[in-house]
């Protein structure tokens, strides 16, 4: 009760600077709300306390400051050596004030951990990986990669997404702070966690666990798209690609070069030899508004530059320097940019 | 305030304090015992978590008659410190003796069932969680028991050659202190991996 | 009732008259010293050392930091400097420089004349400070010597499996190992003996009930540190046991366990943090009262607290957990554990309250740094209490908002007690006061530039900036933050500059003190500054907790009150 109280107060009176895209004091979902409303409480709380406390202690200053010019001022003060019942109180105070923010924290722990799961429940697979996002849907069999695209979830009939996620090297983090708090991606471990957008748009996060050289540039992007939407984009993913029009000779050229490379070792596309999962799945690559963990535009000339020398955008990662010639960086940059 | 003020001693007054011989080793002994502690949750947390064999039910024997000879050494090197105090000086050097010995015992058991996991059985550090906990935990007590011993050793010299008088028998007894936290921790070593961990 | 009446102690003043010795002998001196005096002294000079290189370290990641997409430094580079300055800071400026402080206080105020294993006393701080050697080796050393050099690129918290051989090949990662266990067992070396010198070399009449709150507070310090720095201790060998010898412990492909070495790390690292703020608590104790002319308010509640953060602070490690996925029953222990904490730490802050209530306080730089940390000290365990609250730590934990928390205990907390420190004993330590006036600019450049830094690098963390980046996007709107942010790093730069050139100024130019600057109570002012090897002609006995004052107010003694 208290807690929603506090909520409805402290939005009015938030200034605009702690609003941001990926602010935690501009929630979006049940998780980040409710984490918002009992952040309120304890902020509240802490802001007394520290009024209190603070003022007594300035009082004191000025009040008790050596005066040289007092009558007494060579004497020293009354000395005062304790007193049980003053010590008592203020042992008992904040034993009672711990008790009730103990009492409020676990109440959001568990609505928050223990939350039921309902049928129309979205599963998403996250694999965490140096330094990129792996999304696999296994309801729809689409596996794709750095962009999450999740259904808007409505208050009456709940569709939220239930994330299982796990590592595949280091440790990471998953933190889109407008959604929920973070919960972290283990190697060797299973971690769950959900989100419910109830508007739609893009929510911005970050890998928020310290997992290598390029940890600064493993960017989250979470696509909450209208049921509509959705629904087209998932039947999108399921289609195997274009296949490369055989009268664009410089597309065809394109595919004969990748997949002659290295690059069919890490990346996969459906319908062809590469079937590597070390890097992104690039299947739909074309269809993803960034690409690099969603540091760099999908734009031709940003794609040219990175298969050319990732380290030019994402210094540290893992992809090498692919060291192709410039007309076999044009034709592969023309066949990527052909993945829709 | 130039001068320099001292409160005279009170003569009256019997002040007394621990050693710190034995202050220092109950330190000493607190800190091995937390890092004891960390392997011992490390050895039950992998117990059963191990991707392939062998399977300590596979290849560990109870190793009876060494525990036996390393808890009765605790008793020995008691007597040592007894005797001391009691001025047996040849009686000292025997009882210390026979914890060396002892605790050789135990040593040499856990070397020959080292080889024998490592070249019958095939199990090293390597193999599995199992062999990883088993030799760091077994082989962390070994090796308190080999400095144990070496100290020992050093404390035999000094008492044939009869050395051990007045405040070096207090340095005696700190040792026993130490030996008496290595059978503690065998205890606890044996209970965990050989029964808890079988 | 033993009478007691002043007297001048017999000195020894060979000193005096002893030849000017030569450089060599100086050095040769310092190194073989088994005097704990000396022995302190060194401890705080290698820390102030290792200060300046870390805290060097720290201005050019608040450079690369200023303004997004920045490329002064690359992120392996980056990287290097924050597990470089993390690391140091901790294990080589906070750990020597409290120990060496209690290495010079703890004999001196008990009334003994070293400590209880001299010998093991020296072993402990060589040990250490080749520790820090060894870590920094690593900048020329750490890919072998043929290789350019890499330091430690890990994090000070070094998560597995990050450490494993097949994510951090070369040697950096040994070398952090390496330097860390070395500092622990220096560190354990020390606590033994800070132990033993407290219990077994009190002079006469000093129960334990009538000892100083500072060696108090360095006690339970200590006992900590014998369960703190050892499961480190216990980690780093499994974790060179991993990298050397192909174990399993933290090797997730053979099913080992990531989480594993989360939780020995802050079986550790939580209480480490009050391992290191005691000491602060040890310095307020005596200077609080000394400079509001009162005696400390409810001494036993104090020791009762300080034994009661000891063993709570036992029991918190895994809210350094929170989002690691240990399920809602681990999350709500921790909660509570956490949370109960802050109770002894209250009944400190308010004894502080009642100490200075009543008194008739003197402003001077010791003081004023102290009151410094009153305010920021009960700020810090205030956002401590919200990063307590485990959802609010779902949103915060890993954010800047976590850095500017944990800054804010140690520079605003450790640092400035610290700084009260060297402004209150150094008359003690060399024989002539720091310069007040000096002092006054440092505390208020200081002051100014770390509100700067600090209040606002909350900020960023909740709007939503993860720590350990190298850089970050344009759009998020942290940029003006991080701006300002850096720019109160170089005004705290300015002070610290302000208080170097104090330490030296003063050293040769500064008022002489005499025993006794501040009409101080505990053993310490009573003999010469500074004191001779020897510390005490006659070893002092004592009637009650401020033995000076007893001696000063014989009208009004404190014995009559206990």
């Amino acid at each position: 009760m208290a807690i929603e109280i506090w909520q409805n107060l402290a939005v009015l009176e938030l200034p605009d600077v702690i609003h941001g895209p990926t602010s935690i004091f501009s929630p979006d979902g049940t998780p980040a709300h409710s984490v918002f409303g009992l952040s309120m409480l304890v902020l509240g709380i802490t802001l007394s306390i520290f009024l209190i406390v603070g003022g007594l202690l300035l009082y004191a200053l000025i009040r008790y400051r050596h005066r040289p010019t007092d009558i007494n001022a060579a004497h020293e003060p009354a000395q005062i050596y304790g007193s049980n019942q003053i010590e008592l109180s203020w042992t008992v105070v904040p034993i009672l004030i711990v008790v009730m923010l103990f009492l409020a924290t676990a109440r959001v722990i568990y609505t928050t951990e223990h939350a039921p799961k309902p049928a129309e429940a979205l599963d998403v697979t996250v694999i965490g990986h140096q330094f990129w996002w792996e999304y696999r849907y296994p309801k729809y069999g689409i596996v794709t990669a750095n962009e999450l695209h999740i259904p808007v979830s409505d208050r009456k009939h709940p569709t939220p997404t239930y994330l299982t996620m796990s590592s595949a090297d280091t440790n990471h983090s998953f933190w889109v702070p407008r959604l929920a708090g973070k919960m972290d991606v283990i190697p060797n471990k299973i971690n769950t966690m959900w989100i419910d957008p109830s508007v739609p748009g893009l929510y911005l996060g970050q890998c928020a666990q310290f997992c290598g050289a390029q940890h600064a540039k493993m960017l989250l992007r979470v696509y909450a798209d209208s049921p509509a939407e959705f629904d087209a984009w998932i039947a999108h993913q399921k289609q195997p690609p274009v296949q490369p029009s055989l009268q664009d000779a410089s597309v065809a050229e394109g595919q004969a070069v990748f997949l002659h490379n290295a690059c069919i070792s890490c990346h996969t596309i459906a319908g062809t030899v590469a079937t590597g999962r070390f890097g992104p799945n690039l299947t739909h690559l074309a269809s993803r508004d960034t690409f690099a963990s969603g540091s760099v535009p999908n734009r031709p000339e940003n794609i040219r530059a990175f298969v050319s020398d990732p380290a030019h955008f994402k210094p540290g990662a893992l992809m090498p320097a692919m060291h192709l010639n410039d007309h076999d960086l044009d034709v592969v940059t023309a066949y990527l940019t052909t993945l829709k | 305030m130039s001068q320099i003020a001292v409160i005279p001693h009170n003569a009256n007054e019997v002040w007394k304090l621990p050693s710190r011989g034995v202050v220092g080793m109950a330190c000493l002994i607190l800190a091995e015992a937390t890092i004891f502690l960390i392997f011992v949750v490390a050895y039950v947390y992998y117990i059963g978590k191990s991707l392939n064999g062998p399977t300590p039910r596979d290849v560990l024997t109870l190793p009876i008659f060494a525990t036996v000879c390393l808890l009765s050494s605790s008793l020995t090197v008691h007597l040592a410190v007894a005797t001391l105090h009691a001025g047996k000086r040849a009686m000292c050097s025997f009882w210390l003796a026979a914890t060396i010995l002892l605790g050789g015992i135990f040593l040499g058991n856990t070397a020959f069932e080292w080889h024998h996991l490592i070249y019958h059985d095939g199990l090293s550090i390597r193999t599995n969680l199992f062999g990883t906990t088993f030799y760091s935990l077994v082989g962390l007590h070994a090796t308190h028991v080999i400095v144990g011993l070496l100290m020992l050793s050093l404390a035999l010299l000094f008492s044939l050659r009869g050395d051990i008088t007045g405040k070096r028998s207090e340095r005696l007894e700190v040792l026993s202190l130490y030996w008496h936290f290595v059978d503690g921790v065998w205890v606890v070593v044996f209970l965990v991996v050989y029964v808890l961990g079988r | 009732m033993a009478t007691q009446t002043p007297v001048t102690a017999i000195l020894d003043e060979t000193t005096m008259i002893a030849p000017r010795s030569t450089a060599l002998q100086v050095l040769h001196d310092w190194l073989t010293t088994v005097d704990h005096k000396k022995i302190g002294l060194m401890y705080i000079g290698y820390a102030l050392l290792f200060i300046v290189i870390a805290g060097f370290e720290a201005l050019l990641m608040r450079v690369q930091l200023a303004i997004p997409n920045n490329t002064f430094v690359s992120p392996q580079v980056f990287n290097r400097l924050f597990t470089m300055h993390g690391t140091t800071m901790i294990f080589f400026v906070a750990m020597p420089v409290l120990l060496g402080f209690g290495n010079y206080l703890i004999p001196l105020m008990i009334g003994a004349r070293d400590m209880a294993f001299p010998r093991l006393n020296a072993f402990s701080f060589w040990v250490s400070a080749f520790g820090g050697l060894l870590l920094y080796f690593s900048y020329f050393g750490g890919s072998g010597l043929y290789g350019a050099g890499s330091a430690p690129d890990v994090g000070w918290w070094a998560y597995a499996p990050l450490t494993a051989k097949a994510f951090s090949p070369g040697h950096s990662t040994d070398y952090w190992t390496l330097a860390i266990l070395l500092s622990g067992v220096g560190s354990i070396g020390t606590a033994l003996n800070i132990v033993a010198t407290a219990i077994c070399m009190r002079c006469p009449g000093m129960k334990l009930s009538r000892m100083p709150l500072l060696v108090w507070v360095y006690l339970v310090m200590s006992l900590m540190i014998f369960v703190t720095i050892s499961p480190l201790t216990a980690a780093q060998i499994m974790l060179m046991l991993d990298r050397y010898m192909g174990s399993h412990f933290f090797d997730t492909q053979a099913g080992g366990s990531a989480v594993l070495w989360m939780h020995f790390f802050w079986i550790f690292g939580h209480p480490e943090v009050y391992v290191l703020i005691m000491p602060a608590f040890a310095f307020a104790n005596e200077i609080i009262p000394v400079f509001s002319r009162k005696a400390i308010f409810g001494y036993p509640a104090m020791v009762a607290a300080t034994v009661g953060i000891g063993f709570v602070s036992l029991s918190v490690w895994a809210h350094h957990m929170f989002t690691v996925g240990m399920g809602p029953g681990a999350n709500t222990f921790f909660v509570l554990s956490s949370m109960a904490v802050g109770v002894p730490t209250g009944i400190k802050i308010f004894n502080w309250l009642a100490t200075i209530w009543g008194g008739k306080i003197h402003f001077t730089t010791s003081m004023m740094f102290a009151i410094g940390f009153l305010f920021q000290f009960l700020l810090a365990g205030l956002t401590g209490i919200m990063l307590a609250v485990a959802p609010f730590d779902w949103q915060l934990g890993n954010s800047y908002f976590v850095v500017a928390h944990f800054h804010y205990v140690i520079v605003g907390g450790i640092l400035f007690m610290l700084f009260s420190a060297f402004y209150y004993w150094y008359p003690k330590m060399t024989g002539r006061m720091l310069s007040e006036k000096l002092g006054k600019w440092h505390f208020w450049l200081f002051l100014i530039g770390f509100h700067v830094t600090f209040d606002l690098m909350h900020i960023p963390g909740i709007l939503g900036m993860p720590r350990r980046v190298y850089t970050y996007e344009a759009d998020r709107g942290w940029m003006m933050w991080n701006l300002l942010v850096s720019s109160g790093a170089v005004v705290q730069t300015i002070g610290v500059l302000v208080f170097v050139y104090n330490l030296i100024w003063s050293y040769f130019k500064g008022p002489v003190a005499g025993a006794d600057p501040w009409d101080a109570w505990t053993l310490e002012w009573s003999t010469a500054s500074p004191p001779p090897s020897y510390n005490f002609a006659v070893i002092p006995s004592v009637e009650s907790r401020r033995p000076l004052w007893d001696l000063k107010h014989p009208e009004d003694s404190d014995s009559h009150y206990e």
